[in-house]
C-alpha cells in the first residue's frame, strides 16, 4: 500500500524549477511524485492524505547552512535532537551544523555521532561542517579526507577564524582534492580585540569595547585573495556590513568562485536592539549600523548574498543573565527566520522565490547536497509556509532548549505551517 | 516664583537620564548639604533607619570613603562589601549576588563594577535604589555631579564656560559623565589627548574633539586632566608614560594658554609629574582637594534625592 500525501491548491514556489503557479503536489513513499499546476479538482487514486494548502506557499524544504547544535558537549543548551525538533518546527528539513563543539568536529568519531544522533532524532537532514585544523586551534590541518569520508559536507573553524594565513593557504589548496569547501568565519582577531559590540558612538556611549566593522572585511579580503589566488572556491559565513557586501560582490564580478551568507539579525535589527545592555542582541560579528542592514538587504535583492542562515547559537540563561562584557555571543534562529525573511517579501526587498532561492535551493547548491526543488523523484522534503499568519513570538512556545533571542515578544507575520521531511510530517501547525 | 524641582529618579544610573532640572536641583542640594561637613555635629537623621550597602567590585578608596561619610552623616547604617572580602569573585553571579543582598531589604545598594551596565543589571534584580559609583567605562555620576558643584561653586555659573579634559578619554568613565553632564548644562566641553585614546563617536556625547591639547585648553575656564594608566604603554596605546608627560601632560606652558582665573581639576588619584605637573596641582589654580569635599556633599545630596528627599 503506498504511503501518499496530497497538499492541495497551494502556491507551488520551486525556482528551480522555474515554477510560481497554484498548484498541488502529490508525495509518495517518501518521494515526490507529481507536481499538478493549476486548479485541482480530481481526487488522487486509493489511499491518499490530502491537505488543504490554500492560501499557502508550497515550497523545497528550507535548508538553513549554519547552526550550532552544541552536541556533543553542551547539550544543556542543544542537542541535535532538540535542535533539530526547532529546525522543523521553523520550516527547515535541514541544517549544517558547524564543528565547534566539545570536542570539536575534526575527526570521524564526532562527524559519525552526530549523523547517528540525526538519524535516530529523525527531526532534519544533518550536514556537518568539521574543522579545518584540529582541534580548530589554527595550527594544523584536519583530515580532510577522513572527514569526508565520515559524512562531512565543508569544513570551517567557525566560532574563530584561521588566524594564520599560510595554514587557510594550505587548507584551500588540500581542499582541491577532495572538493571541499571551506567555510570563512571572517574576523581579524587583533582587531576585534576585546570587543563586545559593534565599534561606534553608541559602544562609546554605553561604554562597552568595541568591534570595528574592518576586522570583519579585512578577513573577508584575505579570505577572497586566497581562494582567488589557489583558485578555489570559498564561502563566507554571516556577513554583516557594507564594505563585506561590496567585497563580495566585486569578486563575484572578477568571476571568483565565491558564495556568502548573511543571518535574519543583520537584515533586521540594528546595533540599536542593544538599548540598555541587552545581552540578546550580543552576537560576533555583532549588530552594525542602519546603513549596514539596508547594505545587507541590497545584497540579498541584488543577489550578492545567496544565502540566508541563522547562525542558530543556543546558550542558557547562565550565559546570557550576566553583564554584557561576559554574556556569551550568539542567538536562536531557526524558529524566527522563516518570519523574518519574509518580512522582506512584504516590503518588496525580495520576492518570494527569491526567499525560497536564498533559504532552499542555493543553501544546497553551495554545500553540494540534493534537495532544494520539488523535481519528480526528489525526497519529499517539504515545507508549507502560511505568509499571513500573525503570532507573538513567545518564550514559552520556542522549541530549542535555549530562549536566547532579542525577537521574543515581538509581533511577527508569517510562519512554517507544515514541514516534511522524507515523506514524513516533522511538524505539524495546522 | 520658584518652581520647586521634582525629583523622581529611583536610581542613578548614570548622567544621561537626568535632566539638566535634575542636575540643577542635586547641585542646590548638595550646596546646602555641604554646610553639615562645617559644624562640630556632622550628622543629621534624614536616612535614620535605612541600610546603605556599598558594593565594591573594584579596588577604591576615596569613592567608596566619601559614599560612607555621606551616608554616614544621614544617619544610615552603612555596610561595605569588596570584592576581596566576598565570595563575589568565587563564581557567584552578579545576580546571584543581588538576590542575596537583597534579602536582607537594602534601601540603597551603591555598586562600583570593572563592567558597563552592570548597576542596571542589579537594579533589575533587586528592589533597592541603585547608585553608580563607577560602571566599567560607562558612567561615573557621583564623580560628574561633584565636578560640576565644585566648578560653579567657583565660577558661579556652568552654562557659557569652557571645559578641556585632557587625557584617556577612552577608558574613563568620569570624563564621559562630566562631557554628558556640563553639556546638558550648557557648558562647551573640549576634549584632547593621544589618538589611540580618543574613542570613536565621543562627540556624539558633546564633546568637540581637538587635534592638540594647546587647541582644548586655549581660553578654557576649567582645566580636567584624566589619570594615565601605566598599562596604556602595553595596549599599546602610547608609547611610554614619559613621552604622554612631554606631550599630554597640563604644565606651566598649557595653563598659560588658558584664561588667566582658569581651575585645575583632577578626579584623582593622581600621577604627579605625568598627566598633570605637580606644580599645578599644589598650585592656586587647583580644586583638586574642593573636589574631594565636595564629593562627600553631592553624595549625601544623592543619597537624599533617591530615597524620596527630591519631592518639593
Ligand atoms: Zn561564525
Amino acid at each position: 500500500m503506498p504511503q501518499s500525501l496530497l497538499l492541495k491548491n497551494g502556491r507551488i514556489i520551486d525556482p528551480a524549477n522555474n515554477i510560481d503557479s497554484p498548484g498541488s503536489l502529490l508525495l509518495e513513499n517518501g518521494k515526490i511524485k507529481s507536481v499538478y499546476l493549476g486548479d485541482y479538482a480530481n481526487s488522487p487514486q486509493g489511499e491518499c492524505q490530502v491537505i488543504d494548502a490554500s492560501g499557502k506557499w508550497i515550497v523545497p524544504g528550507l535548508v538553513d547552512m549554519h547552526v550550532h547544535l552544541r552536541e556533543p558537549g553542551e547539550e544543556y543548551k542543544e542537542t541535535v535532537e532538540s535542535g533539530t525538533r526547532a529546525a522543523a518546527s521553523g520550516g527547515f528539513t535541514a541544517v549544517a551544523c558547524m564543528p565547534n563543539t566539545s570536542p570539536v568536529n575534526d575527526n570521524e568519531a564526532v562527524t559519525t555521532l552526530i549523523l547517528a544522533k540525526a538519524k535516530k532524532a529523525g527531526f532534519a537532514k544533518v550536514y556537518p561542517v568539521a574543522a579545518i585544523s584540529q582541534h580548530s586551534d589554527g595550527s594544523r590541518l584536519a583530515e580532510f579526507g577522513e572527514l569526508q569520508k565520515a559524512g562531512a559536507v565543508a569544513l570551517s573553524d567557525d566560532g574563530r577564524p584561521v588566524e594564520n594565513s599560510q595554514l587557510m593557504r594550505r587548507a584551500l589548496e588540500y581542499s582541491t582534492n577532495f572538493d571541499f569547501l571551506l567555510i570563512s568565519h571572517a574576523e581579524e582577531m587583533t582587531l576585534c580585540g576585546d570587543g563586545v559590540m559593534n565599534e561606534g558612538p553608541l559602544s562609546t556611549r554605553l561604554g562597552l569595547r568595541g568591534i570595528p566593522r574592518i576586522a570583519e572585511e579585512i578577513m573577508i579580503y584575505r579570505d577572497l585573495a586566497l581562494a582567488e589566488y589557489v583558485n578555489r572556491p570559498i564561502h563566507i559565513a554571516h556577513i554583516s556590513t557594507r564594505e563585506s557586501v561590496d567585497l563580495i560582490r566585486r569578486a563575484k564580478l572578477k568571476g571568483c568562485q565565491v558564495t556568502a551568507e548573511t543571518t535574519p539579525h543583520y537584515f533586521t535589527l540594528t546595533e540599536e536592539a542593544i538599548g540598555d545592555y541587552n545581552t540578546a542582541a550580543k552576537m560576533n560579528p555583532p549588530l552594525r549600523t542602519l546603513d549596514d542592514r539596508q547594505a545587507i538587504q541590497e545584497g540579498l535583492e541584488d543577489g550578492t548574498i545567496d544565502a540566508i542562515a541563522t547562525d542558530h547559537a543556543p546558550h542558557s540563561r547562565a550565559e546570557k543573565e550576566v553583564e554584557f562584557d561576559l554574556a556569551a555571543n550568539g542567538i536562536i534562529g531557526l524558529e524566527t527566520s522563516v518570519p523574518l525573511a519574509l518580512a522582506l517579501v512584504r516590503d518588496k526587498i525580495i520576492s518570494p522565490t527569491r526567499l525560497v532561492e536564498l533559504m532552499s535551493v542555493n543553501p544546497c547548491r553551495i554545500l553540494g547536497v540534493k534537495g532544494g526543488s520539488l523535481d519528480q523523484g526528489a525526497s519529499a522534503d517539504v515545507t508549507l509556509i502560511d505568509p499571513d499568519l500573525t503570532f507573538t513570538y513567545e518564550e514559552k512556545d520556542v522549541v530549542s532548549k535555549s530562549k536566547n533571542s532579542p525577537f521574543l515578544t515581538w509581533s511577527l507575520q508569517g510562519k512554517a505551517v507544515l514541514t516534511i521531511l522524507n515523506g514524513k510530517i516533522t511538524f505539524d501547525a495546522l | 516664583m520658584e518652581v520647586v524641582h521634582k525629583f523622581c529618579h529611583k536610581h542613578i544610573l548614570g548622567l544621561e537620564q537626568l535632566s539638566p532640572d535634575d542636575i540643577d536641583f542635586l547641585l542646590r542640594s548638595a550646596a546646602s548639604f555641604k554646610e553639615i561637613s562645617t559644624r562640630q555635629i556632622k550628622k543629621v537623621p534624614a536616612l535614620r533607619g535605612r541600610t546603605v550597602i556599598n558594593l565594591f567590585f573594584e579596588p577604591s578608596t576615596r569613592t567608596r570613603l566619601s559614599f560612607e561619610v555621606a551616608a554616614k552623616r544621614m544617619s544610615a547604617d552603612t555596610f561595605n562589601i569588596s570584592a576581596s572580602t566576598s565570595s563575589l569573585k568565587k563564581g557567584e553571579t552578579l545576580i546571584d549576588t543581588a538576590l542575596n543582598l537583597a534579602a536582607m531589604k537594602p534601601d540603597i545598594i551603591i555598586i562600583r563594577h570593572s563592567h558597563s551596565g552592570s548597576p542596571g543589571l542589579l537594579a533589575k534584580h533587586t528592589k533597592a535604589s541603585i547608585i553608580n559609583a563607577g560602571d566599567g567605562t560607562h558612567e561615573h555620576p557621583s564623580q560628574g555631579l561633584l565636578d560640576m558643584m565644585t566648578v560653579l561653586e567657583k565660577k558661579g555659573r556652568i552654562g557659557g564656560l569652557k571645559i578641556a579634559i585632557i587625557g584617556d578619554i577612552a577608558h574613563s568613565r568620569v570624563a564621559h559623565s562630566n562631557i554628558i553632564g556640563f553639556t546638558k548644562m550648557g557648558a562647551n566641553v573640549s576634549v584632547s589627548g593621544p589618538a589611540t585614546l580618543l574613542p570613536m563617536g565621543i562627540e556624539h556625547l558633546g564633546a568637540t574633539v581637538c587635534s592638540s591639547v594647546d587647541e582644548a585648553v586655549e581660553g578654557a575656564d576649567v582645566i580636567m586632566a584624566l589619570r594615565i594608566q601605566s598599562e596604556r604603554q602595553k595596549d599599546p596605546l602610547i608609547p611610554s608614560l614619559r613621552e604622554y608627560a612631554t606631550f599630554f601632560g597640563i604644565n606651566k606652558r598649557a595653563l598659560t594658554l588658558a584664561k588667566p582665573d582658569a581651575l585645575i581639576m583632577h578626579p584623582g588619584p593622581m600621577n604627579r609629574g605625568v598627566e598633570l605637573d605637580p606644580d599645578l596641582a599644589d598650585g592656586p589654580h587647583s580644586v583638586i582637594l574642593d573636589q574631594v569635599t565636595n564629593g562627600v556633599a553631592m553624595r549625601m545630596a544623592l543619597l537624599y534625592a533617591i530615597m524620596g528627599g527630591g519631592e518639593g
